[in-house]
């Protein structure tokens, strides 16, 4: 049977504000299935002309798939969102590149024919789940040294990350991380953001971290507007004594949930659904665990490649910011200048936070966003480091490109 | 210290067990922009298992709350006000317990007003105020949210009501003056008067919507952000709230007479809560509120000092709690499980039995009986019910499936009940026939297996005594319609053991029927004392009382029917059969009517004929009464029968037939659906001086089922 690739449309993403993990965070109290069942819930109110019933898959992202994390969320989150019973639903992990990971996979399918419309997110709740609870590491990685010991703990992966390149100075990472919280803080003033924020309602019941009682959450938790150099050159490295990572260059621990509506652009025409991006590659690639964060640098290659376009051709970069030197090293690897302006227009992780396994579709969410804003840039891209050595990359096409030149 | 808060310090001191509630105030900003808001959330720190409830201490919580919005409001840093619950729990209105401690008039008074003073507040604060029904909400719950600005509700939400009524109050922190002015007279009269006295019927969530109690409804999924999102557009003006107009003409009339009519129905006059309702409500066409609150204080008090109240809250905390842990019950874990059934006949009650404990414990149900024609028809009986259930869609067609696989009927007998561990009969009331099939189970049953039977007034000891293993032999006897009455008397033998008993009572709590353990006396408890009381009302009858006399003389009482009309109902044959057991067991209470024998032998099924449209004595009945010349007044025939159960039920205590005279008001309230005003009937007996005349004491210490000494 001849088949034909369809082409695949990002339609709407949304997102609940992130928190931050803790017993003083906002969602200390609030599950992780009821954020991600929440921004799906949004998701299909904001898109009316998507019949629930036409909804072919419900791929969730989260790195710990245990708790309320766990029973193949996909299902239950469907379930819990009130889609029919009909549509069917499973959990991936790809760890920080869960979401953008379940958009691709589903993409594949949909390209394959399998699917029209999917939708695809994920969640990460780090104060219900820290990272690494419950893993079991194979005793072999160390013993026969498959691994570096560092591997497992991502802030030494990014101190390792800085010893590759020596050039990438705390200091450097230090700027990136103020102007990430500077274009965040500018992304809320202008309102770029707020549009695609699921209100949260959350309760607590514990005084030591403030009034109690149901409250809502319409902002992000974690952001610093504000943030000097001087600010972050005293914070501790707590990776490495005299390091160069700090909590103010690198993402924080984070609790949230987003998810996408992905379909072929066929059925998002037919059925009047806008079309936000079009996918035109992706790749993964591994690199050495122990410096995790190289990994974009050969995704990005490779997707590209995939998509015979070069670095020139993107015009809007969203790089998740898991560690500022992690960007830095993509940046450089490409000659991109540290504050060129296609780059992160919104500020990133530093200043909204990285709940893992949800991360992917906020990059997409902002990057539709800006391809709205800017019709003279024909692509984009959506890249991000991985746990355990990887990187991910999707290329996506502006539906909204008049032609311009960029 | 305000006025408001010392009187509820005050209220406080009479209830130091209060389980308070806490008023928490959160401040976050609403989404558009729409500003800063103030939420309160009703939370007793607790499960949803132990729902939020309002006592003094609580009160205080939420007036301090209100104190502190109040500030907030009027110096404008905030632009509205919210209330909401704990997860799943609104609140469920006044905690009862605090109630039940009040001795004096005053105090009751201050509770009205108490939570008058809180609750009204909410009106009048500088911004607009906003309840968010996220759970189950009751009475005070309810009302706390009418006196906001406007409320929305939970999809979600199982229960929503004003239960007063039910329990012998009236709603009475704003209920009765603020519900008809919000949805009109109509609709409050259906939610006050007759959704309470309809078994307490519960609204849920979209039916609150629909009465226009809520302005906006809500799934629960996302509940909370959806009503402060429509908060937020209200706020602004995107959103404008209209209410249609009340009818404050005849239409407000004629509902408070409906209201009557409904409380003459099901209380004839016995109960003053609906009254009392009613009169607020009629008196609320005005519109004037604090005159309806003031009405409303004025009623709380006179009805929490009352015997109806008490007997009311005495009622429901039986059916709630004893109910569910029954006095006497064996260790549960002695239970064994049974995990197949053997039934014993397949008439019309085998029939029944067989389908309720095939649809409750859902395992193999074996009819058995003396042809195969009657075995056949017992089991197209429970296949035709299924398949009603399942036309309903109160199954699906899975679960009929799996039940008509379930039942079958056999003519052998050790075919059927040779893996079954518990095996009940319903065949016909003879001692000797019942004997005659326990010999035949036990030859064929395993050696744990219970026989229970279903008899009503045979001894069960009588039916045990001729079998190798008599222990495991016990009384079970439900009431007619089995589907609907929940009472289940467990009847102990006298060689009954304990791990067949508790056997006996795991069975039953599967079963969902509220089981009294009773000794294996004549008649049990509810036969015993109806027999008694329609014997008293039939003797008055054959010594010359009209019929409508005798007929009119109980209903002050409020039972659910009139006696000759509930004989009708029973049989008059069963009815005779029952009282010719009673006599031969004590004839020096228990007469056996020769009118109502001629009755039987006339092979009439009533006394009444429906031909104009009401009951009116059957022609053919009349002809047939032979009455004497002694005729009593309603009062004279009321106190002769009163006096009668007065003393029965005093010599059934004598006898150890149940624990408690809680147990006598739990079988009648459940088993006879006598009413929750007369406290089953102990409770009026008692302040009626019944029990004190005959007995030369009360039934219950003081508090009891009463205001406390």
């Amino acid at each position: 049977m001849p088949r034909t690739v369809r082409d695949v449309v990002f339609v709407d993403g949304v997102r609940t504000p992130f928190g931050k993990a803790g017993p003083k965070g906002i969602y200390h109290e609030t599950r992780a299935d009821d954020l991600v069942v929440k921004a799906i819930r949004e998701l299909l109110r904001r898109n009316p002309g998507l019949d629930p019933k036409k909804i072919d898959e419900v791929a969730i992202a989260a790195t710990t798939q245990i708790g309320d994390q766990g029973l193949t969320l996909g299902r239950t989150a469907g379930i819990l969102a009130g889609l029919p019973q009909s549509v069917p639903g499973y959990s991936i992990d790809r760890m920080c590149a869960g979401a953008l990971t379940a958009v691709t996979t589903t993409a594949g399918s949909i390209a394959f024919g399998a699917y029209d419309a999917v939708i695809a997110g994920g969640v990460e709740h780090m104060g219900r789940h820290p990272m690494g609870e419950g893993v079991d590491p194979n005793p072999r990685f160390v013993s026969e040294k498959l691994v570096d010991e560092s591997a497992l703990f991502m802030g030494m992966t990014a101190e390792n990350l800085h010893d590759r390149y020596p050039h990438i100075t705390k200091l450097r990472a230090d700027e990136y991380a103020v102007r990430s919280q500077e274009k965040a803080a500018k992304a809320y003033a202008d309102g770029k953001i707020q549009q695609d924020l699921v209100p949260i309602s959350v309760r607590r019941t514990s005084p030591e971290a403030g009034e109690t009682g149901w409250g809502l959450v319409t902002a992000d938790e974690p952001m610093r507007p504000g943030t000097t150099l001087e600010n972050l050159s005293g914070l501790k490295t707590p990776f490495r004594v005299h390091g160069r990572v700090t909590a103010g260059n690198a993402a924080g621990l984070n609790d949230g949930a987003t998810a996408s509506i992905i379909a072929s652009e066929d059925f998002a025409r037919e059925n009047g659904l806008p079309v936000k991006m079009r996918l035109v590659s992706y790749a993964f690639a591994g690199v050495e665990p122990e410096v995790m964060g190289y990994g974009p640098i050969p995704a990005t290659e490779k997707a590209l490649a995939k998509a015979g376009l070069g670095i020139g051709d993107i015009g809007l970069f969203e790089i998740n910011e898991a560690f500022a030197v992690q960007v830095l090293a993509l940046l450089d690897h490409y000659g991109i200048a540290d504050d060129d302006a296609r780059v992160n227009q919104y500020g990133g992780a530093i200043a909204f936070g990285h709940p893992l396994a949800s991360s992917g579709v906020r990059l997409m969410t902002q990057l539709a966003r800006q391809f709205e804003e800017q019709p003279e840039v024909r692509y984009g891209l959506t890249t991000m480091c991985v746990g355990f050595g990887m990187g991910a990359t999707v290329i996506w096409e502006n539906p909204h490109f008049d032609g311009g030149d960029k | 210290m305000s006025t408001t808060a010392e009187l509820l310090k005050g209220a406080a001191e009479l209830f130091p067990d209060e389980v308070v509630t806490e008023a928490h105030v959160r401040h976050f900003d609403l989404p558009f922009g729409a500003g800063r808001f103030a939420l309160i959330t009703l939370d007793n720190g607790l499960d949803h298992t132990k729902p939020t409830t309002f006592g003094p201490a609580s009160l205080a919580n939420l007036n301090t709350a209100v104190d502190q919005v109040e500030k907030e409001a009027a110096e404008g840093t905030i632009v509205g006000a919210g209330v909401t619950g704990k997860p799943f729990i609104f609140a469920v209105g006044a905690d009862l317990k605090g109630v039940e401690l009040l001795t004096r008039h005053e105090d009751a008074l201050a509770i009205g007003k108490g939570g008058h003073e809180v609750f009204k507040r909410l009106a009048g604060l500088a911004v607009p105020t906003f309840a968010y029904y996220n759970g189950a909400a009751m009475g005070g719950g309810v009302e706390v949210g009418l006196h906001c600005t406007y409320r929305t509700v939970s999809k979600a939400i199982p229960a929503f009501s004003l239960p007063e009524v039910f329990l012998g109050l009236v709603p009475g922190w704003g209920g009765c003056a603020l519900l008809p002015n919000l949805i009109g007279a109509d609709k409050a009269v259906s939610v006050i008067i007759e959704n309470s006295l309809n078994q307490n019927k519960q609204l849920k969530g979209q039916q609150v919507f629909d009465l226009g109690i809520a302005d906006a409804i809500f799934e629960g999924a996302d509940f909370l952000e959806q009503s402060l999102i429509w908060t937020a557009q209200v706020l602004k003006g995107d959103i404008a709230v209209e209410r249609p107009t009340i009818d404050r003409g005849e239409a407000w009339d004629q509902a408070v007479a409906k209201g009557r009519f409904i409380a003459d129905g099901k209380v004839h006059g016995a109960a003053p809560a609906a009254y009392r309702a009613l009169d607020i409500i009629a008196a609320a066409k005005n519109g004037d509120l604090q005159q309806g609150f003031d009405a409303e204080d004025q009623a709380l008090a006179d009805l929490i000092m009352g015997g109806e109240l008490r007997s009311g809250i005495y009622a429901f905390n039986l059916v709630q709690k004893r109910g569910k842990r029954p006095a006497g019950a064996p260790d549960k874990n002695l239970a064994r499980p049974v995990t197949k059934v053997g039934v014993v006949g397949a008439g019309l009650m085998a029939s029944q039995l067989a389908l309720l404990f095939l649809r409750r414990l859902e395992v193999p149900v074996v009819l058995t009986d003396i042809d195969q024609a009657r075995v056949d028809k017992g089991v197209g009986y429970v296949h035709a019910e299924i398949d009603k259930l399942l036309g309903k869609g109160r199954i699906n067609q899975d679960k009929a499936n799996r039940l008509k696989a379930l039942v079958t009927g056999v003519l052998d007998k050790a075919e059927g009940f040779s893996d079954a561990d518990f095996v009940i009969e319903a065949v016909f009331e003879e001692i000797g026939v019942k004997q005659q099939v326990f010999a035949e189970v036990e030859a064929v049953a395993p050696a744990h297996a219970i026989l229970a039977t279903n008899t009503s007034s045979l001894s069960v000891s009588e039916m045990a005594s001729k079998l190798k293993h008599p222990e495991r032999v016990v009384g079970f006897h439900f009431f007619n319609p089995v589907a609907i009455l929940p009472l289940l008397e467990i009847v102990r033998g006298e060689q009954t053991d304990d791990a067949s008993l508790a056997t006996a009572f795991a069975v039953a709590k599967k079963l969902k029927k509220t089981a009294v353990l009773v000794k294996d006396a004549p008649a049990f408890v509810v036969n015993r004392i109806l027999t008694r009381f329609m014997g008293e009302i039939q003797n008055v009858i054959d010594e010359g009382t009209p019929v409508e006399v005798a007929e009119k003389a109980v209903e002050p009482l409020g039972l659910p029917m009139s006696p000759l009309v509930l004989l009708e109902l029973v049989g008059p044959a069963i009815g005779l059969h029952v009282s010719e057991t009673l006599n031969r067991a004590f004839p020096d209470r228990f007469t056996v009517s020769p009118n109502l024998a001629a009755v039987v032998k006339a092979g009439k099924r009533g006394f009444y004929v429906y031909d104009s449209g009401k009951p009116e004595l059957d022609p053919e009945v009349a002809a047939l009464l032979q009455q004497g010349d002694s005729v009593l007044t309603e009062e004279q025939v009321r106190a002769r029968v009163l006096d009668a159960v007065a003393q029965e039920i005093g010599l059934m205590l004598e006898e150890g037939v149940v624990a408690e005279a809680q147990d006598i008001d739990l079988c009648l309230i459940t088993g006879a659906g006598w009413p929750f005003h007369l406290g089953g009937i102990t409770p009026y007996l008692d302040r009626e001086g019944v029990s004190e005349r005959v007995n030369g004491k009360k039934f219950l210490a003081p508090g009891v089922a009463s205001v406390p000494a």
